[in-house]
């Protein structure tokens, strides 16, 4: 299967006054496409560093990130944001919807940034929506949907320019458990459909639902296991 | 491209947006921009009905005209200075006559005032014009009803007079008043025409005067005083030289040594319009000091405003980013919503001079409009305003980090 990130010797060292605080000290990790891995690890323990790094929102101290063999480590910012706009879709704990925009342009919102004119955006975003159940909502402001609602729309952004990558930082955090099995299954779902599917999470449970499970510990991987779960 | 001009498109959306949510923000922030363009265009609308209403003033006076007279039209100095000048007599106005070459009219003039009656009507302080055949040329006169006067009139010193239209209106309402006799002083007069309306010049009102022969001023009214020399140019473009060869024929008349000063003085149209532009140009360097200086104070306040607007909206900055907004278009954004609320302000501004120049217009007797290029150039600087003020906190928020930014409340 192709390779689509490969991370070698990571690190990222934060420097707070005089103090030098390593959250990486070394990563390797390589992810196929189409794979479905969780990253767990207990807070402090450099996973959201690591998460940033992946999302492109931050680049490391020392190593190398290859984002389908583009080298996301000795890029500059502008490069890195149409990198995030093109091949990486965020599903984060807090939604981070736009509060006073229509759940359809909350979605067509990474569409614009890569200048795609109005009427074409509309069509691929409602088209989107449409996939995560949410046609009849869309004209709907955040505060006017559900938990559950909000973070589907997320979802649907996140997808809709068609990125590499899906990066979901604690999608479920923020939802009672059984709007979470939704969620989640709604992850289930775009993984069968070919997507990549990169979980950052600490519960157990909802990292069962990746094929892979790898778990970060004072800024290394400790371990990384296949798990069978089909 | 296609990508700039839709997210130039986009932020202006989204500009609008934002501003709806803090529409009293919005208009408070703008204040100083709306007082700083306020002042500008009002002033310009203000100087420019005043510019129209001098230019009809001073129409009467004529361009090509030179007016030879003891006193100059504007003292700079010690109006004392001027006391002990020789009067000018018709002697100076019949040597000017004799030996001007460039000049095509000449004609002395002489006036007073009066009371003066008719019936049981009586008018008082009338200024009474003694007049020759020439002004009706120079002054370009034009006569209503009845006639102007005849060379004979005027040689013979007839007591006959041309009424203005006012007088006319007070006098005799609906009555014809040619060969009707009127008592200007103690001495009757035959009106023989009427005046059609002239305005005014520089206040005094021409409509309301009494035109009579020069030369029955000096007999009815025993005028001693200084007159008058009206000089009408013949050719336009030699108006130096002609005023030249009149203060050399009047240094003649009045025998002045090479080292003496004129003891007289040309005037001419072109003074008053000079010390006019001095003063409007006054007025508008204080109303652009006063502009500029609100747009500045204004200016200020709009990046103290986008500054929080910015740290407000740490959270949509960091969704921004992470969705791919780079630098330069969450820059573009928030210039952008800071030229927005500028030209706003601009706008509501030149409103608001168009009402005010409305009202100046209605009640009072300047004229006054808005003129064209003060609109532009209120909105022009209004919008330089936003892009400059909103530079700086602009570029703060496309500086901010995207993580921090997502994980502020």
């Amino acid at each position: 299967m192709q390779q689509l990130i490969h991370l070698s010797n990571i690190t990222k060292i934060y420097r707070i006054g005089a103090v030098e605080v390593a959250a990486l000290r070394g990563v390797d990790l390589s992810i196929r496409a189409n794979e479905y891995i969780s990253i767990m690890g207990p807070s402090g323990s450099g996973k959201s560093t690591l998460m940033n790094i992946i999302g492109c929102l931050d680049t490391p101290t020392g190593g190398v990130y290859e984002l389908e063999n583009e080298r996301v480590s000795e890029m500059d910012d502008n490069r890195l944001a149409e990198i995030r706009n093109r091949k990486i879709g965020f599903v984060f704990q807090t939604f981070n919807l736009l509060p006073r925009a229509s759940a359809l342009h909350n979605v067509e919102l990474p569409l614009i940034y890569s200048g795609i004119h109005a009427a074409r955006r509309k069509t691929i975003a409602e088209e989107v929506l449409g996939q995560v159940g949410l046609s009849d909502r869309k004209h709907h402001r955040p505060n006017e949907l559900s938990g559950g609602q909000r973070q589907r729309v997320a979802i649907a952004r996140a997808l809709v320019n068609n990125p590499s990558l899906i990066l979901a930082d604690e999608p479920t955090g923020n939802l009672d458990s059984s709007t979470g099995k939704e969620i989640m299954a709604v992850f289930d779902e775009l993984h069968r459909a070919g997507n990549t599917i990169i979980l950052v999470t600490h519960e157990k449970e909802i990292a069962q639902h990746a094929e892979r499970i790898v778990h970060i510990l004072d800024g290394v991987i400790a371990d990384d296991i296949q798990v069978n779960n089909s | 491209m296609i990508a700039s001009l839709i997210s130039f498109w986009e932020n202006i959306l989204v500009a609008v947006r934002a501003l709806a949510q803090n529409k009293m923000r919005a208009i408070l922030t703008t204040l100083g921009i709306i007082i700083g363009v306020l002042t500008v265009v009002s002033v310009a609308a203000i100087i420019s009905g005043l510019n129209k209403g001098f230019a009809s003033q001073i129409a009467a006076l004529g361009s090509n005209t030179l007016f030879v007279h003891k006193y100059p039209w504007i003292i700079q100095d010690d109006f004392y200075k001027y006391r002990n000048r020789p009067d000018i007599t018709m002697d100076d106005a019949r040597y000017l006559i004799k030996h001007s070459k460039l000049a095509e009219l000449i004609a002395p003039a002489a006036g007073t005032s009066r009371t003066i009656k008719q019936g049981n009507n009586s008018l008082t302080d009338i200024g009474i014009a003694g007049v020759t055949m020439e002004h009706e040329i120079i002054e370009g006169y034009t006569i209503a009803e009845g006639r102007y006067f005849t060379q004979t009139e005027i040689d013979r010193d007839k007591p006959s007079c041309v009424i203005g239209w006012e007088i006319r209106e007070k006098l005799f309402k609906n009555l014809d008043p040619i060969g009707e006799r009127i008592k200007i002083g103690d001495v009757s007069y035959r009106v023989i025409g009427v005046m059609e309306k002239r305005g005014s010049l520089l206040g005094s009102n021409l409509d309301s005067e009494v035109y009579v022969p020069l030369g029955t001023i000096f007999k009815n009214f025993g005028m001693h005083r200084s007159i008058r020399i009206l000089v009408k140019v013949a050719d336009p473009e030699l108006i130096d030289e002609t005023k030249d060869e009149i203060r050399f024929l009047m240094r003649v008349a009045h025998k002045l040594r090479p080292h003496e000063e004129d003891n007289f003085s040309i005037n001419q149209q072109e003074m008053l319009t000079n010390m006019y532009k001095q003063l409007t140009g006054g007025l508008y360097t204080a109303a652009f000091g006063i502009g500029t200086l609100s747009l500045v104070v204004g200016g200020i306040g709009i990046m103290n405003i986008m500054l929080v607007s910015v740290a407000e909206r740490r959270k949509e900055i960091g969704i921004r980013k992470a969705l791919g907004a780079k630098r330069s278009v969450i820059t573009f954004q928030f210039i952008i919503e800071a030229v927005i609320i500028c030209s706003i302000g601009g706008i509501i501004a030149i409103f608001c001079s168009y009402l005010i120049s409305l009202v100046i217009d209605k009640v009072t007797p300047f004229p006054s409009n808005v003129p064209v290029w003060s609109v532009f150039m209120g909105l022009g600087f209004s919008t330089f305003v936003g892009l400059f003020f909103g530079i700086y906190p602009a570029r703060r928020a496309a500086k901010l980090d995207p993580i921090e930014c997502l994980r502020y409340e």
